[in-house]
């Protein structure tokens, strides 16, 4: 138990980037799910490029993440195929519209946004020596988080040119 | 999750434990933080209205500061049944333990989109197994209390 929001060894990082694959995962797989039963009155070029972007940056991010999980001295097998998880949930409680979707879409980039925040700032606050260097790990996390912030910016500004 | 919710949420369940108030020496021990420490933050909880403590018996969580330790419960919920379901996490509890103060609640939210909670947590949660009994059920398991 640690009251205290920082990250202290090695495994710890690793399952909080597991965590990190898995949000990726999700968003991936919503996008994929979300393109699929779109349907054919509310399809729309724009929706559908933002989708397949969604799912190609998220892809990248991910395997970003599982190359430092790889790096990191752990046992750990860094991929979790969740799609079967993913489509199970979606086909009980996927939005049915264009703006479900949309909104669906924004939540997914705001937690991923959230996620590598925290675990950015939790690195920083830790003093522990990690076995990959610290300073390469934050940048990559940035780089994400900042792609993150780039993909909430380009949803609300989807969402706003149909209001 | 913050720590404020950490700690109401350990005198929810320290209070289910004891059957009354929560003290601080057990609130400290299941913390894993000093006596001092964990009185300081009482205070401040108290002065937030979020418990009543008296000198000598303990803290005793108000509506509202009970009403946020159900979430934060429900949070650490969604994390254990993550671990335990998903990863195939051995050890879900010592790891949810570590991980809590980094996940925070929207992200847990999402993390709920692939695991089947059952409709009746947080109360599902067993203070003495310090797990959901669904989960301690399913893994076939011998809670910590037992």
């Amino acid at each position: 138990m640690s009251v205290a929001s920082r990250v202290d060894s090695d495994g710890q990082l690793a399952r909080l980037l597991q965590i990190g694959i898995v949000l990726e995962e999700v968003v991936e797989a919503r996008a994929y799910e979300h393109y699929q039963r779109l349907p054919d009155d509310e399809r729309d070029v724009r929706i559908e490029e933002l989708l397949q972007e969604a799912r190609e940056e998220s892809a990248d991010h991910r395997e970003r993440l599982e190359a430092i999980v790889d790096r990191l001295d752990e046992d750990e097998d860094a991929a979790v195929d969740i799609a079967p998880l993913v489509r199970e949930q979606y086909a009980r409680t996927g939005p049915e519209d264009f703006d479900g979707i949309l909104y669906d879409q924004l939540n997914g980039e705001e937690t991923a946004y959230k996620f590598y925040d925290d675990l950015i700032e939790a690195i920083e606050r830790s003093e522990t020596s990690f076995s990959i260097d610290r300073e390469s790990l934050l940048s990559t996390l940035r780089d994400i988080r900042e792609t993150e912030a780039e993909g909430v910016e380009a949803v609300a500004e989807l969402m706003e040119s149909r209001t | 999750m913050n720590t404020a919710d950490q700690y109401l949420k350990a005198v929810f369940l320290v209070q289910q434990i004891e059957d009354g108030p929560a003290s601080t020496g057990a609130l400290a021990d299941r913390l894993g933080v000093s006596p001092a420490s964990a009185n300081e933050m009482v205070g401040k909880l108290a002065e937030k209205d979020l418990l009543v403590h008296e000198k000598y018996k303990g803290a005793t969580l108000t509506d509202a500061g009970e009403e946020r330790a159900r979430d934060a419960l429900a949070t650490y919920c969604v994390l254990e049944r993550f671990l335990a379901n998903v990863l195939d996490v051995e050890d879900y509890r010592g790891e949810a333990g570590q991980l809590e103060a980094v996940i925070d609640e929207t992200v847990a939210d999402r993390l709920d989109m692939i695991i089947d909670r059952e409709p009746d947590c947080p109360d599902c949660f067993d203070a003495e197994a310090d797990a959901c009994s669904h989960l301690v059920e399913q893994l076939g398991e011998v809670g910590a209390g037992d």
